[in-house]
Formats: C-alpha cells, structure tokens, sequence
C-alpha cells in the first residue's frame, strides 16, 4: 500500500497541493457554485431567494430581454441592461486607452531615473493603494464638485465665469476611474519597460530611424507584454466597477457594477444580480483566455 | 569629396558625476581619420575612446568642438541622419525580429523597396558567410555568429564610416583571432573606413592602419603600428603597447644624436636619439625586452653586467628577469630558434646584456 503511494507520481502531487486546493474549493468555488444555484431560482419577496426554491431560466431571460420581466411596462427596451453592459464596456475601454496613454510615458520617465529617484517615485505610485478607495473617490468628487477646488481655482483666475459642470456625468465616471486604476497600468508596464534595453534605440537610431519609429518598430513591441498586462488589469475591474460610477456619476450613470449592486440592495433580486454577475464573470473569462491563448509566455510573466 | 573621413576638430566632452564634479571624458582631442583607413582608438577603460566613438556616431554631443564627416560638420545632425553605422559592443540586436528583419532595418529606413531589401540581405550574410540564416532569431544564434549579423546590419547600409565599439570583446580567444583576421580582409574588400575601439594592444596592432592611444579623455600618440611600438612618444604608450624595460638615468652629454645616459646605479649606456637634451636631465630609457641580447656581447654597442634572478620558458621564448648592480630589474626575451631547448643561463648566473644604440629609446615624461 506504501509502495503505491511512493510510486504513485499524480497522487504525491494531489497529496502535497491539497491544501491549497482545498482553500480554493471552499473560499472560491464554493461561493460561485452558491451564486450559480441562486441564479437559477425565483426570487424571494423580501430579498434572498423563494423557499422551497423553484427553478427557473427567467433571470437569464431577463437579461437578453428586459422585457420578459414581470414589472415591464408597455414601452420596454428589450435591449436595457446588454446596453448596460455595452456602456460599461465603452466606459472600460476608454478607461483602459487613457491609463495606457498616460501610464506609459510615466513609466518610461520612471525607469529613466536614478535608481534612488526609481525607488521614490515608484513608492508615490504605490501609496495611493494605502488609503482607502472610497475616500479616495470622494476627495476627488470635492475637486471637481461645483464649488470644489478646480472650479473656484478656475474662477479665481476669471477663466470661467460660472463653475464647469465637472461631476455627475461620464465624464467624471471616466475621471475617477483613470484615477483610481492608473497604478495597475503603470506597475505592469514599468516592469516592462525598465526590462528595456535602451541601447536597441541607439542601434534603431543608428540605422536611419527617427525617434518615433525607432520606438512603434522596437521598444514598442519590446515593451508590449506589459501594456497589454495594463490593459487586462484595468479593463477587467473598470467593467465591473460600481463605487466610481456610484458617487462619480451621482447615481445617472449605470454599468454592470452599479445594476448589479442595485439588485443586491434596493431591488431586492439576488437571482437577477447574481445571473449578471455570472454572465459578466463569463465573459471576462473568455476574454481572458482568449488573450493568453494568443500571447507568449513573456506577457504572461509580465503580469 | 574631402580628403579626410572623419575628423575631430579640439573635441571636449564633459560629463557631470554623480557627485557633481565635472569629468572631461574626451581633453580637446584632434585627429583626422583618412578614407578607407582602419584606424583604432586604443586605451585602458576610461580613456575616452567610447565617448569620441559615440560623439561620431551622434549618441553624444560635444561640449565644445567640432566633428566632420566628410568635410561636413556634425552638430546639427542627429544620430539617425548621419552616415555612419555602428557595430555595437553587445551588437544590440533586436531580440524580436528575425536575422533577415535585423538586417534589412536600415534599408527599410531608407524606404528600399522588399524584392531589392531581401536581395541584399541575402548578399549581406553571403558576405559575412552565414548565408540562409535570414529566418533565425539573434537569441538562436552563438556569440560569433551575432557577432556578424550585427556587422552585416551595419555594412548592408553601406555606411561612409563604420564605426564598431569593442565588437571582438565578447568572443573567446581563437574566435576573436579569426575574426580580427576577417574584419580586417573584409575591410580590405569594401573598402569603408572604420573606427575601431579596443583596448586590446595586439588587437589593435593586427588589424590598423593607424592608431590613436589615448589615456584619460587625451590622444597621446596616433600613429602606425610600427611608429607608435617602436618610437612610443611617451612612458604611458610604451608601456601599455606591448611590453617595455623602463630604466632611470640622468644625461650626461650629448654630441649629435648620441646621447651619454647615466643609468642610476649601473653606469654610462649611449643611444641615438632625435630629440635634444639638457645636461643633467632626468631621462627614462625604453627598451624591449626582444632587442636585448644576452650574452652575446655587440660590438659598438651597450654592454651591461648583471645577475639573472629568473628564467620564464614560454615555449616560443624564453623570459630571463636580470638585476643589475644599481638595483634596476629588466626582462630579457629570447627566442628559442634552436632545435631542441638550451637555456642560456639559470638563476644566479652572471651575464651581459647587450643592446644596439638605436633600440632604447629615451623618453622625459
């Protein structure tokens, strides 16, 4: 019996990883597999779910076609909440472009310093992480808030005459947002480019290439792996975001964060909330996977 | 066209240390470089051979002076408009293109049309005789072989001046042999001047028409491979092109060319010199250990007593290290042109050391 198990190479391998697993299984699949089983039954009146459940594909449904709802009115938009989800991802994407945008030529400003300048920039970079989110959004809300900082700074110096609606728009969603996920663009590609070996622009210098296509022919592609890390770390929690939008967009801007929050809260329809919440995770998922199908192994050790 | 590749008119580079002083990494260095010449800046780390490589290539600016290419003055023209390639110290191959993406960058600068680019590729790796190797990547190929694509990237380009950066100081020993051997036929063969950083003597005595020694950002001698071995201009060149006795001694007078030097401790030695001496000054005399006889005594000659300390087989030569009376030490080298090995003499023996007038040669700094 022993000897089975010293020979037994799978199941000296299953032995030594079953506590990880096992942690897995109950704080993670465990929790997905109730949310699952709540997406297939009725809802309760009172919130939760209908006890004894009954099964049911109509939160589903729901999603593909509001109007199936019990509570649509006669002009219903079948499409309502896939436009939710469309939105949200417009907002991600242009999230997504704009911390790229932005990360980059700060990364690369970073990498280029002295190592002890690296180090401290790199540390302010990081500490926004060590205060709390939520706060962190309201400080900028009181920025940009009609009588905030930037519209009395603005009319201090008489370049506007009335303070710029700056909040409880897109616009600010897209503000807080950049704001808040800027970090986990930079990070990635910072490790990518100060990987970088700068001497390659000398050399693309060298053979006749100005600086601009000496960066889109060799660093570019060089330090691709990290921006595209950037982009699966912003983009996939920016399209399920719900504080941002919450109190950026002052309650008018919907994404699939909000209306799933909604559903848990207000709304009282944990089957509904949770069959988003599955859907949306699904094809994150897809997405995810379809990108490291395609990617070498360098991104991969780049996230 | 201008009679001179490249020159270098009163060049200074300063850099700022990080602790804030200046470095002057090139000293006002002025040399002109002929066309089709292999010429080498040849020093120790920090001479400043690589900062006036980089100046050429457009990497660095000067702080002051000038550089022309081709009678064309530089300093307004950035890097990827001159006419120079460079062959870098770590090639600095694009790790993500293939052999044949490498080669044909520069040509794909130049807007060259695909059937024309892959052509000449082709003909590029034929010249560096690694043919069929356009659809390798650089991480795939030996130290040697990138070695080669990177010359090929360059020379593809056909460049007024190919500029290369230490390029056989990655390669072991046999490998950089041949390939100093090749360099220099291939330079023959194409015809482009090149400018050749090394700090390897004999890499450089091998492969250069001329040579320029620098030391501390200053060029101390440029000249023929022979010019600067057997007439080095100062104490530093001598020593570090090859290997040289120094001895201490005082001039005692001087009739033409020939010139009476105490030696300190040992006695009266005359040479021929060029230059013209004060009584009385302090001179240091350079001999090579090659041109020393030992006992076999020149007539017409300098002959001194001595005592051998050492005796160095080598195979080729044999080293002798002989004291004189005063104290000062020189190395003696003979060749073993005899079949079968006979040693001169061993270790405290007594012998002479015989020396023509004309090979020291007496240098004052």
């Amino acid at each position: 019996m022993l000897n089975f198990f010293r020979r037994n190479k799978a199941f000296q391998l299953l032995s030594l990883i079953s506590p990880g697993l096992l942690w897995i299984l109950l704080f993670f699949n465990l929790p997905l597999l109730i949310m699952l089983f709540i997406s297939f039954v009725e809802r309760g009146r009172a919130g939760g779910i209908k006890l004894p459940p009954v099964y049911t594909i109509q939160n589903y449904r729901q999603l593909f076609n509001a109007c199936t709802s019990q509570f649509a009115g006669p002009e219903c938009d079948p499409f309502l909440y896939l436009g939710i989800f469309g939105h949200s991802a417009r907002i991600a994407l242009v999230v997504t472009f704009w911390c790229i945008i932005l990360g980059y030529p700060l990364a690369y400003f970073i990498s280029k310093q002295r190592p002890i300048w690296r180090d401290a920039l790199m540390v302010l970079v990081i500490i926004p992480f060590w205060t709390n989110f939520l706060v962190r959004t309201y400080a900028l809300k009181s920025v940009l808030a009609s009588e905030g900082l930037l519209n009395s700074f603005l009319m201090g110096l008489h370049v506007i005459n009335q303070p710029l609606e700056l909040l409880f728009n897109e616009f600010a969603v897209n503000v807080g947002l950049i704001y808040g996920y800027l970090p986990f663009a930079v990070l990635p590609m910072y490790a990518s480019i100060e990987k970088f070996d700068h001497s390659l622009m000398e050399a693309a210098a060298d053979l006749g290439a100005p600086p601009w296509r000496a960066f889109l022919r060799v660093m570019l592609p060089m330090t691709l792996p990290g921006v595209i890390a950037a982009l699966v770390l912003v983009f996939v929690p920016v399209v399920g975001a719900f504080i941002t939008p919450d109190i950026m967009g002052g309650g008018k801007i919907e994404m699939i964060g909000t209306l799933i929050n909604r559903q848990f809260g207000e709304s009282r329809n944990w089957p509904f909330g949770s069959s988003i919440s599955l859907v949306l995770m699904l094809m994150v998922l897809i997405g995810v996977i379809a990108y490291f199908r395609s990617s070498s192994g360098e991104t991969r050790r780049a996230m | 066209m201008a009679e001179f590749a490249v020159e270098m008119q009163d060049v200074l580079k300063q850099f700022i240390t990080p602790e804030g002083g200046i470095l002057s990494a090139v000293n006002h260095v002025t040399m002109q470089i002929k066309d089709g010449e292999f010429f080498s800046l040849l020093g120790p780390s920090g001479c400043g051979k690589t900062t006036s490589l980089r100046m050429i290539a457009g990497f660095e600016m000067p702080t002051q002076g000038k550089i022309l290419i081709h009678g064309k003055e530089m300093s307004q023209v950035p890097a990827f408009q001159r006419p120079v390639n460079t062959v870098f110290q770590q090639y600095a191959l694009f790790p993500h293109m293939t052999v044949e993406q490498n080669i044909e960058f520069g040509l794909q600068m130049k807007g060259v049309q695909r059937a024309e680019r892959s052509k000449r590729v082709s003909e590029a790796l034929e010249m560096v005789r690694l043919p069929g190797m356009e659809m390798r990547r650089p991480k795939q190929l030996s130290g040697g072989q990138q070695q080669r694509i990177a010359l090929a990237r360059a020379l593809i380009n056909k460049p007024e001046v190919l500029l290369l950066d230490e390029p056989l100081g990655a390669l072991d020993l046999k490998l950089r042999k041949e390939m100093q051997l090749e360099l220099k036929s291939l330079q023959r063969e194409v015809g482009i001047t090149f400018i050749y950083v090394t700090h390897d003597q004999e890499e450089a005595l091998t492969m250069s028409d001329r040579i320029a020694v620098m030391s501390k950002g200053i060029a101390l001698q440029i000249g023929k491979p022979e010019e600067i071995y057997e007439r080095p201009a100062n104490k530093f060149v001598a020593d570090f092109i090859g290997e040289t006795n120094f001895l201490d001694g005082v001039v005692k007078t001087q009739n033409g060319s020939m010139v009476e030097i105490e030696l300190t401790g040992t006695g009266p030695i005359h040479v021929e010199s060029s230059r013209t001496f004060t009584n009385g000054q302090q001179v240091v005399v350079a001999v090579r250990p090659e041109k020393l006889r030992l006992n076999s005594e020149i007539k017409d000659g300098n002959n001194l007593k001595g005592r051998v300390e050492d005796v160095i087989y080598i195979g080729t030569d044999t080293h002798y290290g002989v004291r004189f009376a005063g104290g000062q030490k020189l190395r003696v080298r003979e060749q073993n042109v005899n079949q079968g090995y006979s040693q001169l003499s061993n270790p405290g023996d007594e012998v002479t050391i015989s020396f023509t007038h004309t090979s020291p040669r007496t240098l004052t700094e």
